[in-house]
């Protein structure tokens, strides 16, 4: 083994302490961002006749706030936590991880400003203009560089599982987002991507479909990896299943996009195949899931007086339902029923709600206390009443969504015996107002949680050390 | 569009080869023995004190369900089009499913259809199992913008009014609803001489349908319409249905009489639009509908439009 480097003694949690900080920042700004276009849909006169505040303006917002402000700070607090203390040493570039902070804040910053204004190039999860997409390319490679660099300073000879999925998330984002923003600038603000027709269209949902698997799944993978086994102290339930889902989720991934373009003019033989290896993703997706919940197998007595375990286990059951639910979503006939309707936004919410946001919400409480020298968190009833409004938030969300979507896709296909469809559109949006406010409850009790967890947060820091912590030295049998 | 070979060959390889490597990885970790099963025993590595791993084999169910997907997968593109230019044994395509399902509503359907047809528009607007279907038909795609009821909204027509910018004849109607209708009313605010100009003309206009207003600005507007205006509204502003051009005497507003409303007519002017439905709808479709039309202006309260 390599001798360790004494110059370089401790971790650099400061880093860690400032993205886990806004993490919980971002996670309520998405979120009540995501509360009000909820409630506009309910109460269209929320947007006070503002253009600014208009729903077509706040939807992109709160899609870009939750996943890349709150699900990407996340991922840069957990990655930097997690490969500093499974490689045994300090991050490769301080000021280079620096950079990535403030870089990834300037462009959240930038999104908030330029969304509400109207400045888009109105691709799904890629709306941000090209002055900002270039700022993260830059802030992304720069992202690259610390943790790769880190990986190839470390003192132990195996890479831990979790860097392996953080490792596929951050090339794999960094490929997908430059191909799919390609674009020629023709003024400051404004642009046209370089694809066109049915090729610009493909291109957009192997970015969106691969935004899902890597960003959102192969990325929370990680961080399920480390803090799972962490807070219930235990080990790994099977390191060959890691392997195997592993490489079969990232190379099936990639080629599930088209299942968004089911009977359109992208080609017969694309959504086929979008269809065919979404159907195979399924038992690749599971294995992740087996691997954590089995994990805990053996623990199960630490459910009852650890709500951090609870957020985990409860995020691995959603993970398991939404990756069952979207294989499903993806065949044709079925998809036949379920696209354009309100089921598609329940199926992301499960996912992004249920599983992501779980699990970050979970690790966040492991991993705050430890990078602010404290025990545990300030509060730890506090986190069970987190624990609950949230579950009971997110069940309400999806529920309400499957029924009005499913409505939705019922009603539209319905015909009369003389051919002629059954229902107009506006009895659709009838049956499917009351689920809205439904959905708006669940959404504020996601909210309300996450608020409880600033206000835990808050306490916790408040008495806390900012004393970095020394690296460890690797265990001998490594 | 059809696929160069090169493409073919290139799709269908590396979609196959994923396939097997999936293959080749289930194979691989079948063969890596019974090394740290169980509770206790874990491989020999360790990170950050605690995180170790064992290594259970895959769950029997799982491993069934991963392998089965793929026979299943693959039994798909034999099937399907998928593996590159390759149509599948099956001959499937999205067109061919929508052709197929296009002839057999028509099969159905079509006879019914030519019987109401045949009818004349009297006896069709008569009709109450036509006039059902023609309500759907209106339900699906006219309420949209004509509302349920079929009274309008701002910029949107009234249909039970009696009040018709193009006329009421069967081919008016068959017309408008076939070709679709561009109505606009160009801005006048430069050929009026100004703000000051467009307000004369609006009083003008006021009063032509006996409403409130200013007499001295509109004896000035009078002059005005009678040498813009009046080409298309007329002399006496009853308007011209040739050009769709409104009846300003009849107390019925299209974009409203508020001043704010018929200035922005008068100054900016209006452009409403009035989509072609001939690809939407077929002939004995828009016959049913026209024949709905007219029973809509001649009921009383207006119809209740969709059911």
């Amino acid at each position: 083994m390599r001798p360790m480097n004494t110059q370089a003694a401790t971790y650099n949690d400061a880093i860690v302490r400032k993205m886990a900080i806004m993490t919980v920042v971002w996670g309520i700004v998405g979120m009540t961002v995501g509360v009000l276009i909820a409630a506009q849909l309910y109460w269209p006169a929320l947007n006070f006749d503002l253009p600014w505040l208009t729903y077509s303006r706040l939807r992109p917002l709160h899609t870009n706030a939750v996943i890349f402000a709150f699900g990407g700070t996340a991922l840069m607090a957990t990655s930097f936590h997690v490969v500093q203390r499974t490689c045994h040493t300090r991050l490769f570039s301080d000021g280079l991880a620096s950079f990535v902070f403030w870089g990834w804040q300037l462009v959240i910053v930038a999104a908030a400003v330029s969304l509400p204004l109207g400045l888009t190039q109105s691709k799904e999860y890629a709306e941000l203009i090209w002055p900002i997409d270039l700022l993260i390319a830059v802030v992304w490679v720069a992202y690259a560089i610390v943790f790769f660099g880190t990986i190839a300073k470390r003192q132990v000879k195996h890479i831990y599982v979790a860097n392996w999925f953080y490792a596929a998330f951050i090339l794999t984002v960094a490929v997908l987002h430059i191909v799919n923003s390609l674009a020629l600038p023709t003024s400051l603000t404004h642009s046209y991507p370089i694809y066109s027709g049915a090729i610009d269209a493909m291109v957009q949902w192997w970015y969106g479909h691969n935004a899902v698997g890597f960003f959102l799944t192969a990325g929370f993978l990680g961080m399920m990896y480390y803090y799972v086994p962490k807070q219930a102290n235990r080990p790994i339930y099977s390191y060959r299943l890691s392997v195997v889902h592993f490489w079969a989720l990232i190379s099936i991934y990639m080629w599930a996009g088209p299942h968004h373009l089911h009977y359109t003019s992208v080609p017969d033989w694309a959504q086929s195949l979008g269809m065919v290896f979404s159907l195979i993703l399924l038992a690749p997706s599971w294995g992740g899931m087996i691997n954590g919940i089995m994990t805990l197998s053996g623990a199960w007595d630490k459910l009852r007086d650890d709500p951090i375990l609870k957020f985990m286990i409860v995020s691995l059951s959603f993970y398991g339902m939404s990756t069952f639910e979207g294989p499903m979503m993806s065949i044709k006939t079925v998809n036949a029923l379920s696209h354009y309707t309100d089921w598609t936004i329940g199926h992301v919410h499960s996912g992004a709600l249920g599983w992501v946001a779980m699990m970050t919400v979970g690790a966040m409480y492991c991993l705050i206390p430890r990078v602010f020298g404290k025990e545990k968190m300030y509060s730890t009833s506090m986190i069970n009443v987190h624990f609950w409004t949230t579950t009971i938030g997110i069940v309400l969300y999806t529920v309400s969504m499957w029924i009005a979507g499913i409505s939705q896709g019922l009603m539209w296909r319905a015909t009369n015996p003389d051919g002629t469809l059954t229902y107009t559109f506006i009895e659709s949006l009838v049956v499917t107002y009351p689920y809205y406010l439904m959905r708006l409850g669940g959404g504020l009790l996601v909210l309300v949680g996450m608020f409880l967890m600033a206000w835990n947060v808050w306490k916790t820091v408040k008495a806390s050390s900012s004393e970095e912590s020394p690296v460890l030295a690797p265990a001998t049998a490594t | 569009m059809t696929m160069s070979s090169g493409w073919h060959w290139y799709v269908a390889a590396i979609t196959l080869i994923n396939i097997i490597a999936c293959i080749w990885l289930i194979l691989w970790s079948s063969r890596q023995g019974d090394a740290a099963k169980g509770d206790s025993d874990t491989l020999d590595h360790t990170w950050d004190e605690n995180l170790c791993e064992r290594n259970n084999p895959l769950p029997r169910w799982w491993l069934y369900l991963f392998v089965g997907t793929i026979i299943w997968g693959l039994g798909y593109l034999v099937y399907y089009p998928g593996l590159g230019a390759y149509p599948g044994v099956g001959g499937w395509s999205q067109k061919g499913q929508y052709q197929a399902e296009r002839a057999r509503i028509d099969a159905v359907y079509q006879e019914k259809f030519a019987t109401l047809a045949a009818l004349d528009y009297e006896a069709l607007s008569q009709n109450a199992d036509g006039m059902d279907i023609a309500g759907r038909l209106y339900g699906a795609n006219c309420a949209t913008c004509h509302g349920s009821d079929a009274r309008g909204a701002v910029g949107f027509p009234n249909l039970t009014d009696n009040d018709w910018l193009y006329g009421d004849s069967p081919q008016v109607l068959t017309h408008s609803i076939t070709q679709g209708r561009q109505g606009l009313m160009p801005g006048w605010a430069a050929a009026l001489g100004g703000e000051e100009g467009v307000r004369q003309t609006m009083e003008y206009v006021k009063s032509l349908s006996g409403m409130n207003h200013d007499a001295t600005m509109a004896s000035d507007g009078q002059a005005r319409y009678n040498t813009v205006c009046v080409a298309c509204h007329g002399a006496t502003g009853t308007g011209m249905q040739a050009l769709g051009a409104p009846n300003l005497t009849d107390g019925i507003w299209l974009y409203g009489n508020s001043d704010e409303a018929l200035y922005e007519s008068i100054a900016v002017g209006r452009n409403g639009v009035m989509p072609a439905h001939q690809t939407l709808l077929s002939e004995e479709e828009i016959k049913l509908l026209v024949a709905y039309v007219m029973s809509l202006g001649s009921s009383e309260a207006g119809a209740t439009g969709a059911p």
